[in-house]
């Protein structure tokens, strides 16, 4: 559907505004989880995609339905890649490095379905990301 | 001594300090000690926030309140009024120039929230292959701001105003280059996005393209538009599969929903896109050399002038411009020209996107305003140099550029201040080398890179970066000679002097700056004080062979439980003896 106006733009702005708020403010309407997988070059060469792939099976094999992952670009963390960002309604994103093989579970376990912080991963816990 | 329970920031920076920040200090100091809170509250001067246009600048942690602005004479209401009575006093407070708004957390204003990250601003926190998402983050917005509400001149000023200068490495102000192709007259332009990244160790503009591949073509879009061009191409090494696949999505999503195509937002410009593959040739990043890829020819560089601006692809007007310069684009149009040039210092505005790498502890992507120290990149940033070793130089601008020491560690970072130590800021890669590394050997490497890159047609490049290369060849080989040495430095100026394109004038760089820093290692090289083969320390050495056993080439020899040695005539200095002795028998050349 082409857009053809600014007022239009602004619309499908503010549709889509609402998906991704919680990575901004932690305001969300409902409980959902989003997990942002960072998908670039550097990335994927560190084993991204199988992380990636290992999260995937994992929601699956658990069959949650509040979860959305997303792919993202660089995050710029690239000493510790593959890096994985959780965000949960009304807390601070937290940014963990080095996630791969058995942390995987572990996320999923304590962090995601928990609320515990797998302290050893963690790079960065802020909105302000720069 | 009382426990200290909280920490006034001063900056301290050349901007702040100008604007009185010193005074200032005193003056809190002197007031904490008369309120008898100077054992519990520390004064500190911090390097500069960046955010010199609203110095002098302080933050109170762990309040996390900061003020700007601040007088001398304001240092009492401070101490009374926050510190005793824990009351934020307004008046200091950062005012929001858009909403109006005072301030109290430096993470609210836009300023901080978004200033290291400009042209890195969704990488990361978008999916790059939905639109949606872009779009959700204010994508195309200015897009249609321009297309509805700006003339081509009035898009020209504000990138003028802001203060852009192409983000390749030459440092050229954008908004003279979109004027110049402007100003040509002429029914068909090209405007053609450069993300021929070629520097050993660089990586922003492509992880740009895979991050965010909408802020470009959203960027080129705009300037299409300011000069005058709908027609844009992206020029993108083939090694970059991730970049193009997502380069592709996103210009097909954006011509669906006709954000690029014909009459976009209903204005009747007509704007499109094209990928063009490279072939990965380090010359094709020049301009002149690059629009002859695009069109078919050979990468080969053209004399300048003519400049692109008149007669470019196709002979016609052409604009090219870096990856990381259209991703400045859009927050320019967005946030105004007034607070881009608000970052950065007086003659280089903005951000910089550095890959930084090498022997650092957090080799990673950092935007970081201009202005920015190297120490503040590398032990601030990148956490300090790897191992605890000891740091030795920094080679920013790839096989153009230099190194860098330590005693220019605190030169803030600008175009004109790293031309004057001798390097240049180049494309953005920042390699940090450990007390370890060979400089020669590192200007080597580097030699050896630009030789196999010239594209041979001038002489000085192609001849002279060979003979280069094979100099330092033979000052490794431990056999050249004083006069070698001087030879090698007259053929560098002369390469530099003659050279057609940056690749040739730029190419001796790395032995120049080298040979200024580090000439001992050199004349350790020429004077045979340098070792270059490993050693056995009879003494330390117990006959174990385990060094036998592991030696590629078989030049160690000795009796079991006797001492060893190693046959330099032989030895290739793997290093493998020395990695695998247990007993500090092996010697580093």
């Amino acid at each position: 559907m082409p857009i053809k106006s600014l007022d239009e733009l602004k619309k499908i702005r503010d549709e889509h505004m609402k998906k991704v708020e919680l990575r901004e403010t932690g305001q969300v309407e409902g409980d959902i989880t989003e997990i942002l997988v960072g998908m670039a070059t550097c990335g994927i060469a560190a084993g991204a995609r199988e992380t990636l792939s290992a999260i995937l099976d994992e929601i699956e094999a658990k069959g949650l339905k509040n979860v959305r992952v997303v792919q993202v670009g660089c995050m710029g963390y690239c000493h510790s890649e593959p890096t994985v960002q959780v965000n949960k309604p009304g807390q601070e994103p937290v940014l963990y490095g080095k996630i791969m093989g058995e942390n995987i579970k572990e996320l999923f376990d304590k962090h995601i379905q928990g609320n515990e912080l797998l302290d050893d991963h963690i790079l960065i816990k802020t909105f302000e990301k720069a | 001594m009382a426990k200290i329970r909280s920490h006034i920031m001063v900056c301290g920076g050349t901007g702040c300090v100008a604007s009185r920040s010193e005074e200032l200090i005193d003056a809190l100091k002197s007031e904490l000690v008369s309120v008898g809170y100077d054992q519990e509250i520390k004064v500190v001067k911090t390097g500069c926030f960046g955010f010199c246009g609203q110095g002098p600048i302080i933050k109170v942690h762990p309040d996390n309140v900061f003020y700007v602005k601040v007088m001398p004479e304001d240092a009492k209401e401070i101490v009374n009024e926050h510190i005793v009575k824990g009351r934020t006093i307004e008046r200091l407070l950062f005012e929001d120039p858009e909403a109006k708004v005072k301030q109290d957390k430096h993470s609210q204003m836009n300023f901080y929230k978004k200033q290291y990250r400009i042209a890195l601003r969704n990488c990361g926190t978008i999916n790059p292959e939905d639109i949606n998402e872009y779009i959700a983050f204010r994508g195309y917005e200015a897009l249609g701001n321009v297309l509805t509400e700006m003339t081509p001149e009035d898009v020209i000023l504000k990138v003028k105003q802001a203060g852009l200068r192409g983000r390749g490495g030459g440092g050229f102000p954008t908004g003279l280059k979109w004027e110049l192709t402007y100003k040509e007259k002429n029914d068909e332009k090209y405007i053609i996005c450069n993300a021929d990244e070629g520097d050993p160790g660089a990586f922003m503009d492509r992880s740009i393209l895979e991050g965010d591949p909408h802020s470009v073509i959203e960027a080129m879009a705009i300037g299409g538009y300011a000069i005058g061009a709908n027609k844009g191409i992206i020029y993108i090494r083939a090694e970059y599969p991730l970049a193009i696949k997502r380069l592709e999505i996103a210009i097909g999503q954006a011509r669906e929903t006709g954000l690029i195509g014909d009459d976009i937002f209903g204005t009747g410009f007509d704007f499109d896109l094209d990928i063009r593959l490279g072939a990965g040739a380090f010359v094709c990043g020049e301009e002149t050399a690059l629009i002859h890829s695009v069109e078919g020819s050979r990468g080969e560089p053209t004399k300048k002038p003519p400049y692109p601006s008149v007669s470019g692809y196709k002979e016609k007007p052409t604009c090219v411009c870096n990856v990381e310069t259209y991703a400045n684009i859009c927050p320019i149009i967005l946030n105004g020209p007034e607070w881009f040039s608000s970052i950065g210092t007086e003659k280089s505005k903005g951000t910089k996107v550095f890959a930084l790498a090498g022997k650092v502890n957090n080799v990673g992507l950092v935007e970081v305003p201009m202005g920015t120290t190297l120490r503040e990149i590398i032990y601030d940033i990148g956490g300090g140099i790897f191992d605890d070793k000891e740091f030795k130089a920094v080679q920013t601008g790839g096989p153009s550029g230099g190194v860098i020491t330590v005693a220019d560690l605190d030169t803030p970072i600008d175009y004109e201040s790293l031309k004057g130590i001798g390097s240049m800021m180049g494309s953005g890669g920042m390699i940090v080398m450990d007390e370890d590394d060979d400089m020669v050997k590192i200007s080597k490497f580097y030699l050896e890179f630009t030789q196999e890159e010239s594209c041979g047609k001038c002489t000085p490049c192609r001849v002279g970066t060979r003979r280069l290369f094979e100099m330092l060849e033979k000052i490794t080989d431990g056999e050249a000679t004083i006069d070698d040495l001087d030879n090698m430095e007259q053929l560098c100026y002369m390469i530099k002097d003659t050279a057609l394109c940056g690749l040739g004038q730029t190419a001796p760089n790395p032995i120049l700056s080298t040979l200024k820093y580090f000439n001992s290692e050199y004349m350790d090289y020429v004077t045979g004080k340098k070792k270059t083969k490993y050693s056995i320390d009879e003494d330390k050495c117990i006959g174990c062979t385990a060094c036998v056993r592991k030696c590629p080439v078989d030049c160690i020899s000795g009796e079991v439980k006797k001492p060893h040695v190693i046959d330099e005539e032989a030895c290739i200095a793997c290093g493998a003896c020395y990695d695998v002795c247990k007993f500090d028998a092996v010697l580093k050349p």
